[in-house]
């Protein structure tokens, strides 16, 4: 090959992969789930100035109002406020908008760290597992055993051995999930070291750490990612049902499960009570899962990437 | 040739690529007939769209690729104006076809013979005697061994060539008009090749079926094809008696491809006395552990007592079939895993006893190329980080660690702009040559390429050699080059080992071992060698 032809090969690298932003901006069930999801953290977040009251004041004028119905409350420093109540009010005369605005906070930040921390420590302890045979067996074993309790009633008995706070509440859900996301990290390791890049690492004299983190690691990501949005939802829907059940957050903390716990009273009179927040923990779980299906259409190898290759 | 008698006739065929294609047309234009009891040899290198045309006889182009203009007549009957069921009717009983990958193409759940009974039993009336009968005549013609066992195995309990024999007698029971065959050797081995491409002439020449025969390997060409059309791009450039095209062809595509063949004419002598043994293997040998908790253990012996020398700068061929053992070797001399006995010294020095950060400072001196371009560059680190990383591991500082890159890049010939991009970004080639400027980041003494070249078109093979020719005498490298291509060892070796079954059954300089064989399987290797009568390279320089 003389020196024209070489220009020739340096010029002919075309890419053949398009930009991840484009291909998850094409992705329906990314931009729907996404956005939702979204829109639901942010009215969690701008709860203060959208119009809500304390979502712990009791009311007791106003107890037991109708959706849409409007009355006069007053704030601690004793000012009187005109207020609509557009998801009426609870037997304390409670505003269930408010409620529910703030209480998506407390799902969401459950959902967020039981995703990050069982994610954290499922990756590493799954790492460990796929890549150093000796350790594979008893980890896996262990993890084995942890899957065998069901996962409600161990985050019950945690909550019932120390004082039901939020983070135990996120603790009590993190641990029966870490064995998931290690079975899935371990199986991803397993087949990602015997790919010839790992070898061909091996070969250059990459250290094993090194080795885990530059070439392990990130192919693991994708379907990682995926998981984790499945932890987020089911998360979400533990930390309901806990509080639901009695033994989660403690009841001064406005969450979706405490409402719908305390309205399963006088549901046959005033189903707003349970209505609202189920439209909402319903609304973020699907919203996740929408995000979690199309991410694993963008990000998945399987479902992708078969352009990639020629034929 | 007159109409009656051609069984597929492809006139001015055009198929659209979806939008996101890397061309507009997957084949543009393309005409040519098969006639009966004839093999007409598609030719092409990869992403030519030969496979393409065959989906579009059989109606089976995945649904984002559709016809635009032409016909594919099979008898004067137009398939891509045929509705779904007529196409089921007649795949199987009129045109059939048989795949690269036999495992793929056969059902794991379903007995051999279940497989080929189902087809008779949806096209024919036979009873279940009648049918039973005619599968093992089936089997019995095909020269499969003992077909009454083989009716009632799974595939997984037959060798690939079997299996390719199971597909052969699925796609021909029928007697169909048409037979596709898409690279049906292409994963087999020589001596198993050989024996199918006879078996498949051998059998439609019977029928007078007409077959068409996609490859990109001209020694296939030379063996059966009557007349041969070859693609380039989606694009028709010539068609004609594969005795003339093969002789004396007019495009100048075709002429490239055969000058790209290499020869089964070994080039080089032995290196003289003056070069030292650089590298002692003795007594090689490993076993590896089959089974586990559940299955009964065994094992398997991957390499028995193998010896040879290495002399510094030759290049030493070990060549061998599938299962001899050769990638083992390759791994036990890189240090990638350890000999279950023996020993191998590198200048004198044992190497297999070697552990911790000796062992790691050995890495410097043996450097791999691996055989799949695709899957030796981790698909998310820029292939910048992939050359740099392993002068880095060793404590070269990162900016002169990238100007090593950089120069390497240029010495691989591609542009040192090109090292901040990702490994889809290239072609199978130019992969390839980034795994060699990789490894030669490391300066190494010896470079073990695996295969290197398997994976790749000819014409690309036929660069890649010449690039570790030229690297060789411009860094006086020592390189161990493992392949099963007697052609490729015949161009790049100074000595070859051959191996079969572990055992290395004859070895010397090539010339000898090619001209004047010793072991009865050196020999046969050569035999099976496709158009090893025919002088390729030599033709059109």
């Amino acid at each position: 090959m003389d020196a024209a032809q070489a220009v020739n090969v340096a010029v002919t690298a075309t890419p053949v992969g398009r930009s991840l932003v484009e291909k998850l901006s094409r992705n329906w069930a990314v931009l729907l789930g996404g956005g939702v999801l979204f829109l639901l953290a942010m009215l969690s977040l701008a709860a203060p100035w959208l119009g809500t009251i304390d979502p712990t004041l009791l009311d007791p004028i106003n107890r037991d109002r109708l959706p849409g119905a409007s009355g006069e409350v007053f704030s601690l420093t004793g000012e009187a406020l005109q207020h609509t109540f557009w998801m009426g009010t609870d037997s304390y005369g409670r505003d269930i908008y408010s409620r529910v605005l703030y209480g998506g906070r407390v799902s969401l930040v459950v959902g967020i760290a039981v995703a990050l921390l069982s994610l954290g420590f499922g990756l590493t302890i799954g790492l460990v597992a796929g890549y150093i045979r000796a350790l594979d067996g008893v980890i896996m074993r262990v993890m084995d055993g942890f899957m065998a309790i069901p996962g409600i009633l161990l985050a019950i008995a945690l909550v019932s051995l120390w004082r039901a706070s939020l983070a135990t509440v996120i603790l009590a859900i993190t641990i029966p999930e870490i064995p998931r996301v290690v079975r899935l990290v371990r199986s991803l390791v397993l087949s990602i070291r015997e790919e010839p890049y790992v070898e061909a690492a091996v070969s250059v004299g990459t250290p094993t750490a090194a080795l885990l983190v530059r070439h392990i690691l990130p192919n693991t990501m994708a379907p990682l990612i995926v998981q984790a949005t499945y932890v987020f939802a089911f998360a979400i829907l533990v930390e309901s049902i806990l509080s639901f059940l009695g033994v989660g957050l403690p009841t001064d903390l406005p969450t979706w499960g405490n409402i719908m716990a305390e309205g399963r009273l006088q549901f046959t009179q005033y189903p707003h009570n349970v209505f609202f927040p189920g439209v909402f923990l319903s609304l973020t779980v699907l919203a996740v899962n929408m995000l979690g299906d199309g991410l694993r259409d963008t990000l998945d190898p399987k479902f992708n990437q078969r352009g990639d290759r020629p034929a | 040739m007159t109409e009656s008698q051609s069984v597929l006739r492809i006139q001015g065929l055009s198929i659209a690529l979806p939008a996101s294609g890397d061309r507009r047309y997957a084949v543009e234009n393309v005409s040519f007939e098969v006639a009966s009891g004839e093999v007409v040899c598609l030719l092409g290198e990869s992403g030519s769209g030969k496979s393409i045309i065959a989906q579009s006889v059989m109606g089976l182009l995945p649904d984002n690729i559709r016809p635009l203009s032409g016909q594919v007549l099979l008898d004067g009957e137009n398939l891509l104006e045929a509705d779904a069921a007529r196409l089921r009717a007649l795949r199987g009983a009129r045109m059939s076809m048989i795949f690269q990958e036999p495992m793929t193409a056969l059902n794991p759940v379903m007995t051999c013979g279940a497989q080929v009974d189902e087809l008779l039993r949806q096209h024919t009336r036979m009873t279940t005697v009648e049918r039973r009968a005619h599968v093992l005549q089936m089997f019995e013609r095909a020269r499969l061994p003992d077909p009454a066992r083989i009716y009632a195995a799974y595939p997984h309990q037959l060798s690939g060539g079997q299996r390719q024999r199971i597909m052969i007698a699925i796609a021909l029971i029928l007697k169909p008009r048409l037979l596709i065959a898409d690279e049906p050797t292409t994963a087999l081995d020589v001596t198993t090749q050989a024996e199918i491409l006879r078996l498949v002439t051998e059998l439609t020449r019977e029928n007078s079926t007409a077959v068409l025969f996609i490859t990109h390997d001209f020694g296939v060409v030379a063996e059966i094809a009557d007349r041969v059309a070859v693609l380039r791009l989606g694009e028709l450039v010539e068609d004609g008696p594969a005795q003339t095209m093969l002789s004396s062809p007019r495009h100048e595509y075709t002429r490239m491809l055969l000058a790209a063949v290499p020869t089964l004419k070994p080039r080089k002598e032995p290196v003289g006395s003056n070069h030292g043994v650089q590298l002692r293997a003795s007594g090689l040998s490993k076993t590896f552990d089959t089974g586990g908790w559940f299955v009964r253990k065994g094992t398997v012996r991957a390499v028995e007592r193998v010896e040879f020398e290495l002399r510094r700068g030759e290049t030493l061929g070990i060549v061998g079939e599938s299962g001899s053992g050769k990638s083992t070797i390759a791994r036990i001399l890189g240090r990638l895993i350890e000999p279950s006995a023996g020993e191998v010294e590198l200048d004198g020095e044992s190497i297999t006893r070697l552990a911790g950060e000796r062992a790691r400072q050995l890495r410097r001196r043996i450097q791999f190329v691996f055989q799949d371009p695709y899957r030796s560059l981790n698909p998310r680190r820029t292939v910048g980080a992939a050359i740099v990383e392993g002068p880095m591991n060793f404590g070269v500082s990162r900016s002169e660690a990238w100007q090593r890159a950089h120069d390497l890049m240029q010495l691989v010939r591609l542009s040192p702009r090109m090292l901040d991009r990702y490994p889809h970004e290239f072609s199978g080639g130019q992969r390839q040559r980034i795994c060699i400027a990789r490894a030669l980041a490391m300066q190494p003494e010896i470079l073990i390429a695996d295969e290197a070249v398997s994976a790749l078109d000819v014409s690309v093979q036929a660069q890649i050699l010449e690039l570790f020719d030229d690297i060789q005498r411009r860094l006086h490298l020592t390189l161990v080059f493992i392949t099963h291509d007697l052609r490729v060892a015949a161009q790049i070796c100074n000595r070859i080992v051959v191996m079969q079954q572990g055992r290395v059954v004859e070895q010397g300089p090539v010339t000898e071992v090619f001209e004047h064989p010793r072991h009865a399987y050196t020999r046969s290797l050569l035999d099976a060698a496709p158009g090893r009568g025919f002088a390729f390279g030599a033709a059109s320089q």
